[in-house]
């Protein structure tokens, strides 16, 4: 989609989603097929695949943020899910219209799934900066690693202390942070993870998902 | 996990990169998928009815039938689906149950078939939605009921040996069951309309005496009244001590409100003989009279609506309650309103406010006596607010419980509807029931003169006989003829009784005999003879023709008219322990002919007879045969 297009797109879809008596009559319909093909990194089955998936569980077309915390939380019984799903919300919802629609869900896979070590690490990098300032400020990895620390729920042994997140917070800035500014920039973050073996190996761990 | 979700598990697999560079540890392998195939078609075929899923929709509920390789029992490899022979309807919503992961139940269906679909598909029932699940769990409770009704029902028919007390106890309790009880059932009525007759007409004025007094007919003619009196209560006094022996639990039965009645019917009476001619305790004697008014409510036994209406008014006591309740509040209000309203007026009858209450009620009511009315506008305009909200606050409980009282009563009609219809239904199962018996007979039959005709040669005969019956009932009947020959009792008559006369029964299997002639020329010959050498002819037996035939000791149901091989001899009465499903039970009479058959059992009757394709026309001892087919009727010697 070009730039044009995506914002008409996302201004006809503000104006659908914000047409509040009619919200439940909401219907998005996505772009082609061969579109989103071209777009994404994906084949056309798999395409078929994840949309028969996505419009199962949503058949209006978009997931709005409560959906999302919902189905997200169903795979975390045992904690508290609907932090870490917020902050995963915004991370999908590019255009930050309220709503994921399918061509933001598979963007975002396509970028997960199929896309360079680069691209993962700037979509990781955009999930920790919470207000897109391009930083990643201490406050901000508290709040992520909490939210992390949450879905793991009450009955981990041994039991979570108040100060691990805080602790972990302490060691992933003396990691990144190169120039002890208290803050980490894209560039910090981007080299310091491909310096590290472990997380280097990780990035590659779910590619075969589909 | 519900089923849409796992659609969304490779994203939300895909979102855990976010957590990898936050990760202090090493990440565990992912697993691997190793028969990862792609999502396919498979095709249901119900009944003729394709339907067509993903393998992984299916896929999701892995303890059902679908879900599991137990599907794979019904793969049809040359039209490549998976064929159930179930209802295609029902098979609706068990395949929408995997496709949207809530089960929905049809209204349109009947419960139980419903039930035995998801039964056969593995699927629990309390997965059905919200949106579905009263509905379901109402019927499936009424279905409950009606069963249990049912099985009430048999449980009365089966009549087991019953000692004098229960005899008498279900005499009491269910009058038809006897003619005994039938008469005792209508002797108590008539005593009670005498009774109550009685008791209204004593108080008539019967016309002067010689001192010019209307007396009431009871004064009048004492002894007449006395001696009517005397011998109701003889009956009820009997009746009521008949009961409490021979109910089960005494304690129970004198707990209960029926016999609290009885025991306030006749004991005024008895009270009234003790306490005769004392003047102190005579007034008390009186009001004890009132009580005997209580025999009327001993019709209830008599009477079903009378129970009906009693049970009515038992379930609706809360809207009863709301009723009095309301109805007090409101007395008590509009009295008050009345006596402070009719203070000023001079001789006013509103006294107190417990003498307006009089008012109230009778105004409330509609009643409208007029011996109390209010005489100044402020009483007169709240006595016409008291009425009109009198209507209101009456008519406002009463049609529920008209409306239990309605679906109370429809429900006994339908009790006893169903009753009445089943007798029906299971009359005319069992002669469907005995005319496929005659099939076996038949097919036996037809082997044997096959046999006969390879013999003689006959061949027109032959080919009239030579039926084409199925194969699954020439299997069936095979079946059945290893069942005799593996006992030593031949295919026996089924117009004996219906019950097992436990010593009949042994007598016969002591006499029954079985010969073989291995020279095959008919040979009659008979004796008493124990079980053991029907055992050692055994041998012999297998020899012989197949269709030799034997009594069976085992409830095979349907038999019908002794069949006997040419060359065989048996005794033909034993009686077969069940016979409910005998055609013979819907004709008595010949019950005392296949009596005397069996007494005959020390005689032998070698007996040829070709039953008729039509099982309904038995004859008096149950042998006949149809035109063109020999009967041979040898006598018992």
């Amino acid at each position: 989609m070009t730039w044009a297009q995506r914002t008409t797109c996302s201004v006809l879809e503000q104006n659908s989603v914000e047409d509040e008596l009619e919200l439940s009559a909401v219907r998005h319909r996505p772009e082609g097929l061969e579109q989103l093909e071209a777009q994404t990194r994906f084949s056309r089955k798999e395409l078929q695949i994840l949309y028969r998936g996505f419009k199962t569980e949503c058949p209006s077309g978009i997931v709005n943020e409560d959906t999302f915390k919902d189905i997200y939380s169903q795979f975390f019984p045992q904690g508290d899910a609907s932090t870490y799903a917020h902050f995963l919300f915004n991370a999908f919802d590019t255009d930050h219209n309220g709503s994921v629609s399918f061509e933001d869900f598979v963007m975002g896979l396509s970028i997960l799934l199929r896309g360079t070590v680069q691209e993962k690490l700037n979509w990781a990098f955009n999930l920790y900066d919470i207000n897109k300032d391009g930083y990643i400020t201490k406050e901000e990895m508290l709040d992520i690693m909490k939210a992390i620390y949450d879905m793991m729920g009450k009955c981990t042994y041994p039991v979570l202390k108040e100060e691990t997140p805080r602790q972990h917070v302490e060691v992933f800035f003396q990691k990144m942070d190169k120039n002890k500014d208290g803050v980490v920039t894209i560039d910090e973050f981007i080299d310091c993870c491909q310096n590290d073996e472990n997380i280097m190996r990780s990035m590659h761990l779910f590619e075969n998902v589909l | 996990m519900a089923t849409g979700v796992a659609a969304w598990l490779p994203f939300a697999r895909a979102a855990a990169i976010g957590w990898m560079p936050v990760a202090n540890c090493p990440m565990p392998v992912a697993p691997r998928d190793n028969h990862k195939r792609q999502d396919e078609l498979i095709i249901l075929n119900v009944s003729g009815r394709r339907f067509q899923t993903w393998r992984n929709t299916l896929d999701r509920y892995p303890d059902t039938l679908l879900g599991s390789s137990e599907k794979d029992f019904f793969y049809n490899e040359e039209t490549k689906e998976y064929f159930f022979d179930r209802d295609p309807d029902a098979f609706r919503s068990i395949l929408n149950f995997y496709r949207t992961g809530k089960l929905h139940y049809p209204r349109h269906e009947c419960i139980s078939a419903y039930d035995e679909e998801l039964t056969f598909f593995g699927i629990i029932p309390e997965v059905i939605g919200d949106c579905c699940y009263e509905e379901y769990k109402d019927r499936k409770r009424e279905n409950l009921e009606r069963l249990q009704d049912d099985q009430e029902e048999n449980k009365d028919m089966k009549l087991p040996k019953l000692n004098f007390r229960e005899t008498i106890w279900r005499a009491f309790e269910n009058p038809h069951t006897s003619t005994m009880a039938l008469v005792f059932y209508y002797v108590t009525g008539f005593f009670i309309a005498i009774s109550v007759i009685t008791n209204v007409v004593e108080t008539v004025p019967c016309g002067s005496t010689t001192n010019q007094k209307d007396m009431p007919c009871g004064e009048r003619y004492t002894v007449a009244f006395f001696c009517i009196d005397t011998a109701c209560v003889m009956i009820f006094t009997v009746e009521y001590l008949m009961r409490l022996f021979a109910a089960p639990s005494r304690y129970r039965f004198m707990r209960s409100v029926m016999s609290i009645i009885d025991v306030m019917a006749i004991l005024p009476y008895y009270i009234g003989l003790v306490m005769t001619n004392n003047e102190d305790v005579s007034g008390a004697f009186v009001t004890l009279r009132v009580f005997r008014v209580f025999r009327i409510f001993k019709f209830s036994r008599h009477s079903q609506g009378l129970r009906i209406l009693g049970y009515t008014l038992k379930s609706c006591a809360s809207e009863l309650g709301f009723l009095l309740f309301s109805l007090t509040m409101a007395i008590i209000i509009f009295a008050t309103v009345m006596f402070y309203a009719e203070k000023g007026s001079s001789s006013s009858k509103f006294t107190s406010i417990p003498a307006s209450f009089w008012y109230t009620i009778v105004t409330m009511t509609t009643l409208g006596y007029g011996d109390m009315v209010p005489k100044t506008i402020a009483g007169k305009i709240f006595g016409s607010i008291c009425s009109l909200s009198g209507v209101l606050v009456i008519a406002l409980p009463v049609p529920v419980i008209v409306s239990n009282f309605s679906r109370i009563y429809h429900q006994n009609q339908r009790a006893d509807k169903r009753r009445a219809q089943k007798k029906a239904r299971l009359a005319r199962i069992r002669i469907v029931k005995s005319g496929s018996a005659n099939a076996f007979l038949q097919s036996k039959r037809n082997g044997l003169l096959n046999e006969l005709l390879e013999l003689t040669g006959t061949e027109e005969d032959e080919q009239k006989l030579i039926k084409s019956t199925s194969l699954l009932e020439s299997q069936h009947h095979h079946l059945l003829h290893c069942l005799e020959k593996t006992t030593c009792y031949p295919v026996c008559s089924l117009q004996a009784h219906e019950f097992v006369d436990e010593q009949m029964y042994k007598q016969n299997r002591l006499e029954t005999a079985l010969q073989n002639d291995p020279s095959r020329s008919p040979s009659i010959c008979s004796h008493d003879s124990s079980v053991g050498t029907c055992c050692s002819h055994r041998v012999k037996r297998n020899a012989a023709l197949p269709s030799v035939s034997v009594p069976s000791t085992h409830p095979i149901p349907m038999h019908q008219g002794p069949l006997q091989e040419l060359r065989a001899i048996h005794i033909q009465c034993g009686d077969l322990p069940s016979h409910t499903t005998s055609r013979s039970n819907l004709n008595l009479k010949t019950d005392d002919s296949g009596r005397i058959n069996c007494r005959g059992a020390q005689i032998t009757t070698a007996i040829i007879c070709l039953p008729t394709p039509s099982a309904l026309t038995p004859d008096g001892d149950g042998l006949h045969g149809s035109a063109g087919t020999n009967i041979i009727k040898v006598s018992a010697l």
